[in-house]
């Protein structure tokens, strides 16, 4: 297999392809625009459906419908578009209805502006919508996870019946790097809960009411349930240098890319630091995080964001080691030097 | 007395509905929902087509419609039926997919989805029950409450002057090229309703024969929330409803918007459309670089951007990494305009380029801004032909080329950075300049720049053997 130059936002849309998509409704937002533009081209290439929808609100809706007939469908935007689809996210939870967002970040809140922040961790990670439910979150650090995790994520989706957000930022939205594609092409099975207009499905209801307080507290605990299990088969991380490692980076996405040069500047200067870095950001590394508190001394979590991440870190190490909180907002992205010299005043005292 | 038979369309016990009772709806005595569920009833029955409806239930009194229809079901949020209408109507060729929408639902909340809808022709057949009020949540106005009328949110009756006019949505939506059937009935009476049963089959005729957006608007009535008794309820609709919902036929045709979906492809044909099977390395990677961290800084229009995708196109075609990373936004558009190249043997970290160990500088500005983040040891290359003044440092080595003129005399100035591009191979041996040479058809689609781009490429090795071999 052969390695291409695709942009992250490129990237995106062959891995959807490739790993069995077949319908996308986006509305158009900077920085996840390019998403929609390769989408338009490559959807209808391929004998797909792309459809510009007339708002997010409707957007999402429409991956309502398309994931309640069976397709794999997916869409992509930005902050005050996700905001705005933060209802039938929560509706999709609800009805069990596995579909992919692709959440290219810029900085909030409001309009904010087109630069890259993390401050959606929170209304992604944590729900964003009304209701106990939990969306599967991907973070993607490279334009090769950007088509990787896109082309996993219908499987995912579907294995569990949950939406999976492929949460990046306007960084690795636009970075340009070696990627490989995969060489297999996917395409959604049949399912016994999908609406296909037949004999088979016309029993089917796809749905989230339930006015019967009973009915609707099983059905709860059966998704927190659910959401127990994925948490225990599905949390992803990768480490570096941590097997010695006496301070530990947290960082995500391009945060967790700067925080490699710093590690291994750090390193140079006979700084024992290691970076963990969560690949899926719901479900969290709780665990590794806790048992590595016995490890290490201090961790740095580096977002772009008030430090959402962070909250979790620090839960996850029960308090048990120093966490400092190193953030940037408003699309301010530190360069490497900024991070070595606060790590170096913060560990060396 | 006349035996009424329940439509086959319809389940023979409630199950869903749960609790005493399953035989019967959960709507109020003389609602206007159960004519409409049986009349939609006894039309898929008579045509056959129970398999393959998908009916769409709204938020409002018929949320629950799914209790009755043994057909495939989805409820909806709010307004947005027709959304997801689309969904599965883009997903599902040989489905019939019914919208049932009150009107708060439908010209409320729901107005942006039901017009997009429409307006794209999507095949669906939208059921609009109009009662002029919300009934689920006990009786507010609706956007089709009539002037004067009271409801719990008007309590003194609607004031055009505070809260509109009634919405007419036949004839807004009749604007609109896209549908092929819009109609507005009552349920006044037993004539009535034996007209609505028409138009009720006509949209779904034309689902069947795949003629596209077809919508009824049924008046209503809601005796509990009009505080009526039933008779009386749709004595008021045919008297004080219709005049301002006049009952008629708006459309009857055929759609002026014919859409081809794409042509199904092969997984080969895709794995080709993509490229996974073309190989664009060019030579075997040799020996182990040192980490490159390149700079281009212009202003736009001079080929900033794609000078740098051209670097970072070679660097793969040398089987390195490689990441490209722009300043972008609205400092594309006009203005300055950088971009980062990271070439690299190994895993590669941050990929902004904050201190390059070579920077290609093609204006003034851009020699001002980054000069000072060059690494020490590093190197600047200077687009002479823009800059005038020297590189203040001395801890770095600097070549001086008229760069846009090179690019010029060669005929494409905009390809001013593929000479800087050529330089750069030269000067640090990381990239040959044959590669340049070869990469360049790959990534240029128009032959006439092909040519020449390779002719910038001869043209700065040229110049660079000539003037700066030897610095
Ligand atoms: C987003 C949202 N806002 C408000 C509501 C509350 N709500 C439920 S039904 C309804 C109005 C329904 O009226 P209509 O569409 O006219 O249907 P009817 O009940 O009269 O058949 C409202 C406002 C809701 N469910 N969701
Ligand atoms: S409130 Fe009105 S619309 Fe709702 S069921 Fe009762 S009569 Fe019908």
């Amino acid at each position: 297999m052969e390695r291409q130059l695709i942009k992250g936002n490129e990237a995106v849309v062959f891995g959807a392809l490739l790993g069995g998509a077949t319908h996308f409704f986006g509305y158009p937002i900077t920085p996840a625009s390019e998403v929609a533009h390769m989408a338009a081209k490559q959807f209808p290439a391929t004998g797909n459906c792309f459809l510009q929808a007339e708002d997010e609100v409707n957007a999402i809706n429409m991956l309502y419908g398309a994931a309640a007939a069976g397709s794999r469908v997916m869409t992509a935007s930005s902050g005050p578009g996700i905001s705005l689809m933060a209802e039938g996210i929560s509706y999709m939870a609800g009805a069990e209805l596995p579909a992919v967002i692709v959440h290219v970040q810029r900085a909030g809140p409001g309009l904010g502006n087109i630069w890259p922040e993390q401050s959606d961790y929170n209304a992604t990670v944590k729900g964003g919508g009304h209701g106990n439910y939990k969306n599967i979150v991907l973070a993607p650090f490279s334009a090769q996870e950007m088509c990787d995790f896109t082309y996993r994520s219908f499987e995912l989706a579907e294995k569990y019946r949950m939406l999976v957000f492929v949460l990046a930022d306007a960084y690795i939205g636009q970075i340009m790097e070696s990627v490989t594609l995969p060489g297999d092409v996917k395409h959604a099975p049949r399912y016994d809960w999908a609406l296909y207009g037949d004999r088979e499905s016309r029993g089917n209801l796809i749905s989230s009411i339930l006015m019967n307080t009973e009915l609707l507290s099983t059905h709860n605990w059966k998704l927190d349930d659910k959401y127990k299990k994925v948490a225990e088969e599905l949390t992803e991380w990768e480490e570096y240098e941590t097997e010695d490692a006496d301070y530990l980076f947290v960082a995500f996405g391009v945060c967790a890319r700067l925080c490699l040069s710093a590690l291994s500047a750090l390193r140079k200067q006979n700084i024992r630091i290691g970076l963990l870095r969560p690949k899926t950001l719901f479900p969290f590394p709780s665990k590794r995080l806790c048992e590595l508190r016995k490890k290490i001394k201090t961790a740095i979590v580096v977002e772009l964001n008030n430090g959402q991440m962070a909250d979790d870190v620090e839960l996850a190490l029960r308090c048990a080691v120093p966490v400092h909180r190193y953030n940037w907002m408003g699309g301010k992205v530190p360069s490497t030097q900024d991070i070595i010299d606060r790590a170096l005043k913060d560990l060396r005292g | 007395m006349v035996k009424h038979t329940k439509p086959k369309t319809f389940y023979e016990d409630f199950v869903r509905k749960g609790g005493p009772g399953e035989k019967n709806t959960h709507y109020c005595p003389g609602c206007g929902h159960g004519n409409v569920h049986k009349l939609i009833a006894e039309v898929i029955d008579e045509l056959g087509i129970q398999d393959r409806v998908i009916f769409c239930s709204p938020v409002g009194c018929s949320v629950f419609a799914y209790y009755y229809f043994d057909t495939g079901n989805i409820q909806c949020a709010h307004g947005r039926a027709p959304a997801v209408g689309t969904g599965l109507a883009r997903s599902l060729e040989n489905s019939i997919i019914i919208s049932y929408q009150g009107d708060g639902d439908l010209a409320g909340i729901g107005m942006g989805a039901i017009m997009h809808a429409a307006n794209r022709g999507e095949h669906i057949a939208v059921f609009f029950v109009n009662n002029a009020i919300y009934g689920m949540t006990g009786g507010q106005m609706a956007p089709t409450t009539i002037v004067g009328q009271k409801t719990l949110t008007t309590p003194l009756g609607r004031s055009a002057g505070r809260d509109g006019f009634p919405l007419t949505m036949c004839e807004i939506i009749n604007n609109l090229a896209a549908p092929v059937f819009i109609e507005r009935v009552s349920l006044g009476n037993a004539a009535r309703i034996l007209k609505a049963k028409k138009a009720i089959k006509q949209a779904l005729v034309n689902q069947v024969e795949k003629k596209g957006f077809s919508f009824v608007e049924i008046l209503s009535p809601c005796p509990i929330n009009w505080k009526m008794q039933p008779i009386e309820a749709r004595k008021w609709l045919i008297d004080k409803l219709e005049p301002v919902f006049p009952v008629k036929n708006f459309r009857n045709g055929d759609s002026q918007v014919k859409y081809d979906p794409p042509r199904p492809v092969s997984d080969e044909e895709m794995k080709k459309l993509f490229n996974l099977e073309k190989d664009i390395s060019i030579k075997q990677k040799e020996e182990h670089i040192s980490e490159q961290l390149v700079k281009l800084a212009g202003f736009g229009g001079q080929g900033v951007l794609s000078g740098g995708i051209l670097l970072a196109n070679c660097a793969i075609a040398e089987k390195h990494n490689t990441s490209w990373l722009p300043s972008y936004g609205p400092e594309m558009r006009g203005g300055t305009a950088n971009a980062g190249v990271i070439i690299s043997d190994g895993q590669i970290g941050s990929p902004l380029v904050d201190n390059p160990n070579f920077f290609i500088a093609m204006n003034g500005p851009s020699l001002d801004s980054f000069e000072d983040q060059v690494l020490p040891g590093g190197t600047i290359l200077v687009n002479s032909s823009l800059i005038e003044r020297k590189v203040n440092r001395s801890d770095i080595k600097t070549l001086y080329a008229p760069l846009t003129e090179i690019a010029q005399q060669a005929g494409a100035v905009a390809a001013a950075t593929v000479a800087g591009i050529t330089m750069y191979a030269l000067s640090t041996g990381i990239i040959a300049v044959d590669t340049i040479r070869q990469v360049i058809p790959l990534s240029i689609k128009r032959k006439a720049l092909i040519d020449e781009n390779l002719k910038v490429v001869d043209a700065a090795r040229e110049y660079y053997e000539k003037n700066l071999a030897k610095t």
